[in-house]
């Protein structure tokens, strides 16, 4: 009775307190006063979810629209905490499809918005991405992919991969970083606000349930102490003066009336697409030269195939390592370049065979045999990746 | 001497004459709301957001920044808008579908978080652009191309009452009204009060307005106007729902 009666006190201590002690927690910095969040690098030690918070912040982004979701949630819990202190705002939804369109509002209004999700929210998200797509606006989406139907397994998945290059009512229009470190997941969360502004196409940063939970090591920084300016930020619809008399209004729309006129506005943009992604495209080779087996891996799975490759290399073995970075535009040019030189590739990935069609697509015409090693749902380690390598080349496995 | 009407300093001559059906109500609605727009002199601030369905036509209608957006979607648009630029004033505007069956969810949540936006909604008792299927809002008995033996509402319940539904929900500051296009001069006067609580910064506005359909309707000129004025009443109120006491003090005749 006594311990009931002390915990109602406190409840009711800590209500009365709450106001209060919200208002002088939030006025640490006060909105607007623009201390810079993060003054000089430093190295941290942290969750992903909690270093796409950080990294949204440095890249002074002005507003967060979200809906929880595992393994996501963390970012709004940190943004939430941290964003009222830099004048910053953030929006809970009533679902992803909200938060996506919110998201949309919030880029229309010229602001630097963002929001966050995985999953069964990617689906749900997929809607408002290709408006964003089809009215070129520079929305940043953050994926931690856990797959799905449903509850599915909320951790690794890279189920999403293709869903997140070629989603929705859209042409693959985006740019998708796949990241594979916190330190990546830092880095690309800040280029993503100024590739998409920059651009005008819709960004994703595309990681996965154990890079969201996990904790590592990373440097955080200020973009502008690295000399990384940001983007200028400007709005689709308010802009000032009066409409029809001063300017044009702006009339945006996803709504033709014949055939030609839609063709017109796609072709405009593969054209558009097409000549800017050799700027965008991103990826890391190591020992490529003189391999004559190479591991292709994306995403958080791409840490195993690069242990892996060094690993056999201490042992001998002429293994090489590629990764694409940007899995949207893809690096076709430089692995078609490898795939002349090497004997055989091994695609290595959490999924029944999304990257194994990028990687198809891209080197379509070339004749090297490639070897999928896939694990839909679960994680792969660079232990796995060597035995599975070694046998093959003891022959205990079909090499091609 | 032919007469002109005197339209909206809004409006956007180089667009008109619109894209509507001819009878249709929309075209009514958006005439209320562009004198609305011109009383209280924000075009300038207005941010317009259409939906899907025969809404989307609206797109280029107003001299004023607009997005059409996807079916339902347009409350959550014009919501992120109004959260990144308070200084706007967010216009959603929609159907019958858009409002209370396919973007329900978010006309709830926007209503319960009290967004500081205007929703103008309309009412034709069908789903117009696709060709007149039946909609939350038709009427019991009512014939449309999915209810070809008229609406059963054992099996498909009775007309949505948004308003209503708006009112039940929201907080102090609200503003809902159910206007119809047979009352031009009242329905303007619930769009300028629903835009005045949104610049006062008080809560949601919404506004619902019974609208006509002759083409799907299937009806003259005489049974366009029966149907409006004599049916739809039936089962959709006419006035206003939820006004904010401070806002009826201070604000707008006529």
């Amino acid at each position: 009775m006594e311990a009931t009666a002390q915990a109602t006190a406190t409840l009711e201590r800590t209500l009365a307190e709450k106001p209060s002690k919200r208002k002088k927690s939030i006025e640490k910095g006060k909105p607007g006063e623009k201390e810079r969040p993060i003054e000089k690098e430093k190295r941290v030690f942290m969750t992903g979810n909690e270093a796409v918070a950080w990294a949204a912040l440095a890249a002074d982004a002005d507003i967060m629209y979200g809906y929880p979701i595992t393994p996501q949630n963390e970012i709004m819990h940190y943004w939430t905490r941290l964003a009222p202190r830099y004048g910053k705002r953030f929006l809970q939804t009533e679902d992803e499809i909200s938060a996506g369109f919110t998201t949309c509002g919030g880029v229309l209004s010229g602001k630097r918005a963002f929001t966050a999700t995985a999953g069964p929210g990617n689906i749900l998200m997929q809607e408002s991405m290709s408006m964003a797509e089809m009215l070129r606006l520079p929305t940043v989406l953050v994926v931690q992919q856990r797959g799905g139907p449903s509850t599915a397994r909320v951790i690794i998945w890279q189920k999403e991969t293709i869903l997140t290059c070629y989603g929705g009512n859209g042409e693959g229009f985006r740019i998708v970083y796949s990241t594979s470190s916190h330190q990546d997941l830092f880095d690309y969360t800040i280029k993503a606000f100024n590739t998409a502004w920059k651009y005008r196409f819709p960004t994703f940063v595309l990681g996965d349930g154990y890079q969201a939970k996990m904790r590592e090591s990373l440097y955080i920084y200020d973009p502008a102490e690295r000399g990384i300016e940001m983007e200028k930020t400007y709005p689709f619809l308010g802009q000032e003066g009066m409409p029809g008399v001063d300017r044009d209004p702006a009339h945006l729309r996803n709504t033709y009336n014949t055939e030609e006129e839609l063709l017109a506005v796609i072709s405009d943009y593969a054209a558009e697409y097409n000549r800017i992604a050799p700027e965008l495209i991103e990826y890391d080779a190591v020992d490529t030269d003189d391999a004559e087996l190479v591991l292709l891996a994306h995403g958080v799975v791409a840490r195993a195939a690069l242990a892996a490759v060094r690993t056999l290399r201490s042992q001998g073995v002429k293994a090489g390592y590629f990764r694409p970075i940007t899995i949207r535009p893809f690096p076709a040019e430089q692995l078609r370049q490898i795939a002349r030189s090497a004997r055989e590739f091994v695609v290595a990935e959490s999924a029944q065979g999304q990257l194994l069609k990028l990687v198809q697509e891209a080197i379509y015409g070339e004749t090297i045999p490639i070897d999928p090693y896939l694990m839909p749902g679960q994680g792969i380690t660079a232990e796995e990746l060597v035995e599975y390598v070694r046998e093959k080349i003891n022959g205990q496995r079909k090499f091609h | 001497m032919a007469v002109v009407p005197n339209m909206p300093k809004v409006w956007r001559a180089e667009t008109k004459p619109h894209k509507f059906c001819p009878g249709c109500g929309h075209g009514l609605v958006l005439k209320a709301l562009g004198e609305a727009i011109d009383e209280l002199g924000i075009q300038e601030r207005v941010v317009f957001g259409c939906d899907i369905g025969c809404s989307l036509l609206s797109w280029d209608f107003f001299n004023a920044d607009t997005v059409q957006t996807h079916h339902g979607r347009t409350t959550p648009v014009m919501a992120g808008v109004k959260r990144a630029r308070p200084d706007r004033i967010c216009i959603a505007y929609m159907g019958d579908g858009g409002g209370y069956a396919i973007g329900s969810q978010h006309l709830v949540n926007a209503a319960s978080r009290n967004e500081k936006i205007t929703v103008l909604l309309a009412n034709n008792c069908n789903y117009a652009m696709t060709g007149g299927q039946m909609a939350p809002t038709t009427l019991p008995e009512m014939k449309t191309e999915t209810t070809p033996y008229g609406r059963n509402v054992e099996e498909t319940g009775y007309p949505t009452q948004g308003p209503e539904m708006v009112a039940a929900i929201t907080g102090e500051g609200a503003y809902t009204a159910r206007g119809t296009v047979a009352n031009l001069r009242q329905l303007k006067k619930y769009i300028k009060r629903a835009l005045q609580n949104q610049m006062d910064g008080r809560g949601f506005s919404f506004v619902e307005a019974l609208s006509g359909c002759p083409t799907n309707w299937s009806t003259n000129a005489k049974d366009t106007w029966k149907f409006l004025e004599e049916m739809m009443p039936r089962f959709f109120i006419v006035g206003e729902i939820k006004v904010p006491k401070d806002l009826v003090a201070t604000k707008t005749k006529g």
